[in-house]
């Protein structure tokens, strides 16, 4: 006898259908499921059901207690849905190829290792390709990403008291002004790239999601630095947004990445360690201390990416030292560190208007500047490039310094 | 160049068009030539095929009755080609809510001197055959009980649930006191909270019955038999395990196609002679019917 399953006084209009969808997943198609009930009409929705589902029905009354009794037969239009569907990899990025080499389009916005119906629409993302853009500690960096977000509201003491001279305020608005302009390319920069990656690659889409929030709180803490003395922003130059245009130019996600976090954002970590230690007032170097840390992430992302395209494909490295010849080709007429900001930060190190301050100011400014080459230098090392090129290329990095 | 099969279909709801559009595709694919009108009631698109204007006509059982009546008067012969799985064997519903007075299953007596719902006065499902159904227990509207009609869209035949779903909503406010729908429907308005779980009974259910179909009707179209004969076999053999069929499936509402038959379709023939709808010839007798 077929099993038979009795749906009580639970009508079709109030669940009952989940009853016998699940009692037919354990008959094959064609297989039978008698079904009993007690709720008035239930077999005229039994009926309706089965006809919409592509299940056959037919009803019995049953001889002894006259009791009705539906036998459904099981169609096959449930299981003829998932003909054909693909599996979307896997969702645990640690199982080998859970990670596609190459996303389809027809997965479009599923879960990864979601099953997707063939005939899904094709939903076009460029960066499909794992090789472009994978980074394998991109999971981790998120999740230090997530637990390191901090309340700009309450993370910064806004009333600490301090007074700076005229001139040295001056300097801080200057500087802020600058580093205002440049978070808005590095948040442009990856926002353009977060909404042509396939979803498939969650880890990279959910880090470059949490770097543009980062910077959209860079951008607000600056300018509330900026305002917090009652200053408007100060000078904008040609040179500088010429310098940050390259940037945004970058199509290839690999080599926006490495001008962008390995080399621009990996040298700003060295700037905002300096302004953290050398700025003249607290909220400064509070602003300094927690930017910093988000930018190191950044260049993290950045390093770890670089490093597994590299190993996937050494000669990319050629690629990379062209495309930072080819910036510096495309600024050489430009004035590269605009003036204004190179004696805010001499005058922000400083503190003090005075000639001793300013000596003092200026020598820091001048080991800032080779920290920073410095600081390119070993991390193009890290990234396998040979001693004299990763000096080379250190120092034909942009003076604008992102 | 050959000329196409011309098929006739009623504009009941936008998505008709993506429908037949989707299908004239599927015909092309098939190097079958296919063409289609919209018509917007069924009454003008079944005049239509008797003057030869289209081929085919994708039928209401209720268009399918008229032209079969017409097509015999001249001498004709109407076929029913095809249709959908979920055009066999439906059933209306007649639902109270829970409280009513009618408590026990098919015992209608309770229902003396209600108000009733019914759908668009050109609907089999929500009036036509309902009507028949309460007068083959010997219930009449204005006499045993007071009829309120929830028309929308005449001409439609009812493919436009805007009536029944206006009745049903009409029932859960307490401003009549049963209604008739087709039993799908009952499904799908509980779906979308309208009759909320539990809150209501079905108290009766009607015979079953055939829903729409392709008519074909021999002598008078210029397509060959060959071509309804190719056009019946490609709509056959759409496969819903098939991608690129399986939305246009899904718009129209089946799982499969199948041969048409014309068996199910005398609960409607007696309640459109019952009701005074059409006459044997198939002229309009309904004096209140707006299409």
């Amino acid at each position: 006898m077929p099993p038979i399953i009795d749906i009580e006084n639970l009508g079709l209009d109030a669940g009952a259908h989940l009853l016998i969808k699940y009692g037919l997943r354990e008959i094959p198609p064609g297989g039978q499921l008698r079904v009993v009930g007690s709720s008035p009409g239930w077999e005229a929705q039994l009926s309706a059901w089965c006809r919409v589902q592509g299940h056959n029905v037919s009803m019995q009354q049953q001889q002894q207690g006259g009791r009705l009794v539906a036998t459904v037969i099981r169609g096959d239009a449930d299981a003829g849905r998932w003909h054909n569907a693909l599996h979307a990899g896997r969702s645990d990025a640690e199982l080998t190829g859970a990670a596609a080499d190459k996303a389809l389009s027809s997965w479009g916005l599923a879960a990864r290792g979601a099953m997707v119906e063939a005939g899904a629409p094709d939903i076009h993302f460029r960066l499909d390709r794992k090789d472009e853009i994978w980074a394998d500690t991109a999971a981790v960096l998120y999740a230090q990403a997530v637990a390191a977000q901090w309340n700009p509201g309450t993370a910064i003491d806004w009333n600490e008291p301090f007074d700076l001279p005229a001139v040295v305020e001056d300097a801080v608005a200057q500087l802020m002004t600058y580093l205002i302009e440049n978070e808005v390319a590095a948040l442009v920069v990856p926002a353009r790239f977060l909404g042509q990656v396939h979803p498939h690659f969650r880890e990279i889409q959910s880090l470059l999601a949490i770097q543009v929030a980062d910077e959209a709180r860079h951008i607000e803490v600056f300018t509330r630095r900026l305002r917090l003395k009652g200053r408007e922003p100060a000078l904008s130059t040609a040179g500088g947004q010429a310098s940050l245009k390259t940037l945004l130019d970058e199509s290839d996600f690999s080599v926006a990445g490495f001008l962008l976090s390995v080399l621009g954002e990996g040298t700003f970590v060295s700037l905002l360690n300096f302004l953290h230690l050398h700025a003249p007032d607290p909220v400064t170097r509070q602003i300094a201390r927690l930017t910093a840390r988000d930018e190191a992430r950044h260049v993290a992302f950045g390093m770890s990416h670089l490093s597994w395209r590299l190993q996937q494909e050494p000669q990319f490295r050629t690629r990379l030292a062209n495309a930072v010849q080819s910036r510096n080709d495309a600024l050489v007429n430009t004035a590269g560190l605009n003036e204004e900001v190179f004696d805010a930060l001499i005058l922000i190190a400083a503190g003090e208007f005075t000639p001793q301050a300013i000596a003092a100011g200026y020598v820091r400014v001048q080991q800032l500047i080779v920290d920073m080459a410095e600081g390119r230098r070993i991390r193009l090392e890290r990234l396998g490039f040979e001693k004299e090129d990763a000096l080379h290329l250190a120092a034909l990095h942009t003076r604008n310094f992102m | 160049m050959v000329k196409p099969l011309l098929m006739g279909a009623v504009a009941y709801a936008p998505k008709v068009v993506t429908i037949w559009e989707g299908f004239k595709e599927y015909f092309r694919r098939h190097d079958f030539k296919f063409d289609y009108i919209l018509y917007s009631n069924y009454e003008r698109q079944v005049e239509a095929q008797l003057d030869g204007s289209i081929d085919l006509a994708w039928n209401s059982p209720l268009a399918w009755i008229r032209a079969d009546r017409m097509a015999r008067i001249r001498g004709l012969e109407a076929h029913a080609l095809a249709m959908r799985d979920t055009d066999r064997d439906l059933c209306s519903v007649l639902v109270v809510r829970s409280d009513s007075r009618v408590e026990v299953t098919g015992e209608l007596t309770a229902l003396a001197g209600q108000v009733i719902g019914f759908g668009a006065l050109d609907s089999p499902q929500a009036n036509l055959i309902p009507r028949d159904h309460l007068r083959s227990r010997g219930l009449l509207a204005g006499r045993d009980y007071t009829a309120q009609r929830f028309d929308e869209l005449g001409g439609k035949h009812g493919d436009h649930i805007g009536g029944e779903r206006a009745a049903a909503m009409a029932l859960m406010a307490g401003e009549i006191d049963a209604v008739w729908m087709i039993d799908g429907n009952y499904l799908a308005f509980s779906r979308e909270g309208i009759l909320p779980a539990g809150a209501t009974r079905i108290v009766a259910r009607s015979g079953s019955y055939d829903h729409c179909n392709f008519t074909a009707i021999s002598g008078i179209s210029a397509a060959s038999v060959e071509m309804a004969r190719r056009f019946t076999e490609l709509l056959l053999a759409m496969n819903w395990q098939d991608a690129q069929v399986r939305p246009l499936l899904e718009l129209e509402g089946l799982k499969a196609w199948l041969p048409g038959r014309t068996s199910g379709y005398d609960l409607l023939i007696r309640a459109v002679d019952d009701e005074k709808f059409y006459d044997a010839e198939g002229n309009i007798l309904a004096t209140d019917y707006r299409y």
